[in-house]
């Protein structure tokens, strides 16, 4: 049978003869890459385009329509040592793009303005103090007044529907006292300008939006950054099915192909990527991934196999009862709505302030107003005042202080291995104070691993590894690894269900099965030392040795569960696994609590339990069946090597095989949240200090926009200090 | 004074001018790769155009 690898579903049509198409790319962290890449990709006859972008390492291209197969790309960049593989934008990534493109535009507007009323408003603050001449002033008002207003309509955009969508509501959000501020200090200004006034306040108003924009778009792009590397990791990990396009002719194409009724083919040490029933074969299937459970169930003829379970032993045809979105099962899509409806209620720490900060402002503006005509003032001087309080304590500190330190804390993040999907996730990741562990996959590392090497001698070790290399079953790979092998024996035979067997130096070694190997004794007896453990035995002659395979800690899990605890955090492990694993990794690791056997509805009880009490649990697991408890807790991460829907339901994702990026991304989150506090105290500090002033009326526009700029850049210093911590966690490599 | 008549106009027309290069390089995706730019600008353009045979397949440098 021949397989094609068809990528049709990624191509997009540009017109006038050309064809694109979008590759995420493994490794590209340089400029060398770079250029190596594009020459690379350049070189093949009728590319028209290879462009990399380095910041979401990915490489767009575009090639004369009809002439190249888009597998060639990806072999070609194979061939260079890079892996890759299309993958199409998700609709939530390529609005945001366009959301902070927008934000980047008004930000521009809004920074020409401001640096143009600033060089007209200077003049006029040096001129009311010498020899200005009322028409010039006037003249430089008017002037001021023609940029601000254009650009405060363009660039306040973002602002006023913020705004505008939460009046409709019935809310008041941060957004409605920057409005009004804004659109009363412009409208004033005017007025002003027409009494041949001193003062106008063109330059606070727009220089508030510049400063307010810088946030917006902070927040923004470190939303966008994460969300692009984490749609690459997802298309790396190379969801593909093999398909049935004829009767014997098959097709690897990408799961999103793949409709409910196709024939797909799965084989041993695949990964089955769609919801379906057997149709024919017989094989033994791993679904640790889907409940937690590491032994093996046996798979014929009508067993419904799940997306995620690994097919370990026979080649399986498969009917497609779900594929692509579809393949969760029902009841886990329930529990998940659920629990993601009862989390969506948590408050983010900006939204809390504002809460606060929009009645205190505007009561402060209008009892202004109120003294001082009751003090005997004329409306207008008033009115005036009223405008310098709201301007004064313009919330563009406030409006910095959170989104700043987001964007530095999640930096540092990604550079100690974990990925942000929810930017209000730092504030709940700080307040957890109970860590649940899955453990398959989570404790444990997704691969096998050969836990006996120290009891086999070198050099049978090593044979058994080149044997191992003829294998595709999981068990086998892992001993490949376990061994170093590189070069396979030539002439072996894989005798299918059994194992491998080869004739080196005139004496016949085979790998496999116990049985197949004469070593059922050995396999007996380790069955009653080791119960969790799979074995795969290796003879050479009468010779039998047994290797010993299962899935191994994670490196550094026993250090950063310990590290956990001594930052006060309670450990609990709750897996579906059976009790003798889990009780052995539990000891471990030094946790005293465990469950075994769990279902994810006990899962999302036990969260329940806790939260009850008042703790704040923090969630890590792989499974698709921790998703409905990712969503329920407090806050959720989970492994890079987790089930798509894990993935995208945890708050926070980390990469790489060892368990430090927990631990780091806790004490990130805390530093975080402290600064993230004493910003938004720096600001009230400022505020109470400002205040007065302003109602007392002596703030002319000179102090009150410095007081601003000083305030904002001095929450934007301070925010730059939640790049380190201290301590073990900072580095995970 | 009459000096600022052509000033004003002259620095708002510079400010403008800075403006219209801002949303023209927006626009063309300039934006979009901040980090790769960075290392664009020091890549070496002139050395020789790969051979049109493919090389042997090499590891990350």
């Amino acid at each position: 049978m021949h397989v094609t690898r068809d990528f049709s579903h990624y191509v997009k049509d540009l017109g006038a003869g050309l064809n694109h198409i979008d590759l995420a790319v493994e490794g590209v962290s340089c400029a060398g890459c770079m250029a190596k890449i594009e020459r690379g990709l350049s070189a093949l006859p009728d590319v028209t385009l290879a462009r990399v972008n380095l910041t979401d390492r990915r490489v767009a291209l575009e090639w004369k329509q009809g002439t190249l197969d888009p597998a060639k790309f990806i072999d070609r960049l194979a061939e260079l040592g890079y892996k890759a593989y299309p993958f199409e934008k998700a609709s939530a990534e390529a609005t945001e793009a366009e959301e902070s493109r927008f934000l980047l535009r008004c930000l521009g507007v809004a920074a020409f303005a401001t640096m143009n009323v600033m060089m007209l408003s200077i003049p006029v603050w040096s001129g009311n103090v010498s020899d200005m001449l009322p028409e010039q002033r006037d003249f430089f008002h008017w002037l001021s007044a023609v940029i601000a207003l254009p650009a405060a309509a363009y660039a306040g955009q973002p602002f006023f529907r913020s705004a505008w969508r939460a009046l409709k509501s019935g809310n008041v959000n941060m957004d409605v006292p920057i409005c009004i501020g804004v659109i009363l200090a412009l409208g004033m200004s005017i007025v002003e300008t027409f009494h041949h006034a001193e003062h106008a306040y063109f330059d606070a108003a727009i220089m508030l939006l510049t400063f307010l924009l810088v946030g917006r778009y902070l927040d923004q792009n470190m939303r966008r950054r994460t969300r692009a590397v984490a749609g690459n990791l997802a298309a790396l990990k190379a969801e593909t099915a093999t398909k049935f396009v004829g009767s014997d002719e098959i097709s690897e194409v990408p799961v999103a192909a793949v409709r409910a009724g196709d024939l797909v083919l799965l084989r041993p040490g695949e990964r089955c990527a769609v919801d379906g029933v057997v149709v024919e074969g017989r094989s033994e299937i791993d679904q640790s991934l889907i409940t937690g459970e590491t032994l093996y169930v046996p798979a014929e003829q009508g067993t419904a196999v799940y997306a995620g379970s690994l097919n370990i032993s026979g080649t399986l045809r498969v009917r497609v009862s779900a594929a692509a979105e579809g393949t969760l099962l029902a009841d886990i899509t329930r529990l998940l709505d659920n629990a993601l409806q009862a989390r969506s209620r948590y408050m983010r720490l900006a939204d809390r302030a504002s809460r606060l900060y929009a009645p205190v402002v505007h009561a402060t503006a209008a009892l202004t107003v109120l003294g001082w005509v009751l003090a005997g003032a004329g409306w207008h001087d008033a009115i005036v005042t009223g405008i310098a309080v709201l301007i004064i304590t313009c919330p563009c500190a406030l409006g910095l202080a959170i989104p700043t330190v987001q964007t530095v804390a999640s930096g540092a993040m990604f550079k100690s291995g974990v990925l942000l999907n929810a930017g209000d996730a730092i504030e709940r990741l700080a307040e957890a104070d109970h860590v649940i562990f899955d453990k398959t996959g989570t404790l444990t590392l997704p691969e096998l691993e050969v836990v006996n090497a120290a009891d086999i001698p070198a050099d049978v070790f090593a044979l058994a590894g080149q044997l191992a290399l003829s294998s595709h079953h999981p068990v086998a790979s892992a001993v490949a690894q376990a061994a170093k092998a590189r070069s396979p024996l030539m002439g072996a035979v894989e005798e299918p269900g059994q194992g491998v067997r080869a004739v080196v130096d005139g004496v016949e070694i085979r790998l496999g099965r116990p049985s197949f190997c004469g070593a059922e004794a050995l396999a007996s007896r380790n069955a009653n030392l080791d119960p969790e453990a799979s074995v795969v035995a290796f003879s050479r002659g009468t010779e039998a040795f047994l290797f010993s395979v299962r899935q191994g800690l994670r490196p550094d899990a026993a250090k950063i569960i310990a590290g956990l605890q001594r930052r006060g955090i309670e450990v609990e492990i709750l897996s579906g696994d059976r009790e003798a694993a889990v009780a052995a990794a539990a000891k471990a690791l030094g946790i005293s609590e465990w469950r075994a056997g769990v279902t994810p509805a006990d899962k999302i009880a036990r969260i329940e339990e806790l939260k009850r009490s008042g703790v704040k649990v923090m969630m890590v697991g792989d499974g698709m069946n921790d998703a409905p408890s990712l969503a329920a807790a407090h806050v959720s991460m989970s492994p890079i090597s987790a089930a798509h829907l894990s993935q995208a339901t945890a708050d926070l994702v980390f990469l790489g095989r060892p368990l430090a990026p927990v631990l780091a991304a806790i004490d990130y989150a805390r530093k975080a949240l402290h600064l993230m506090r004493q910003n938004l105290w720096l600001a009230v500090g400022y505020n109470v200090l400002a205040v007065p002033l302003a109602i007392s009326g002596v703030v002319t526009p000179l102090i009150a926009a410095a007081a601003m700029s000083g305030s904002s850049i001095l929450v934007m210093l301070n925010a730059l200090r939640a790049r380190k911590v201290a301590g073990e966690a900072s580095s995970w490599k | 004074m009459e000096v600022m008549i052509i000033l004003v106009p002259l620095a708002l027309a510079l400010g403008l001018a800075g403006l219209v290069g801002f949303l023209w390089s927006l626009k063309s995706g300039q934006y979009e790769d901040l980090e790769g730019a960075a290392w664009r600008a020091i890549a070496d353009d002139d050395e020789p155009a790969p051979p049109a045979q493919p090389e042997a397949a090499a590891g990350r440098p």
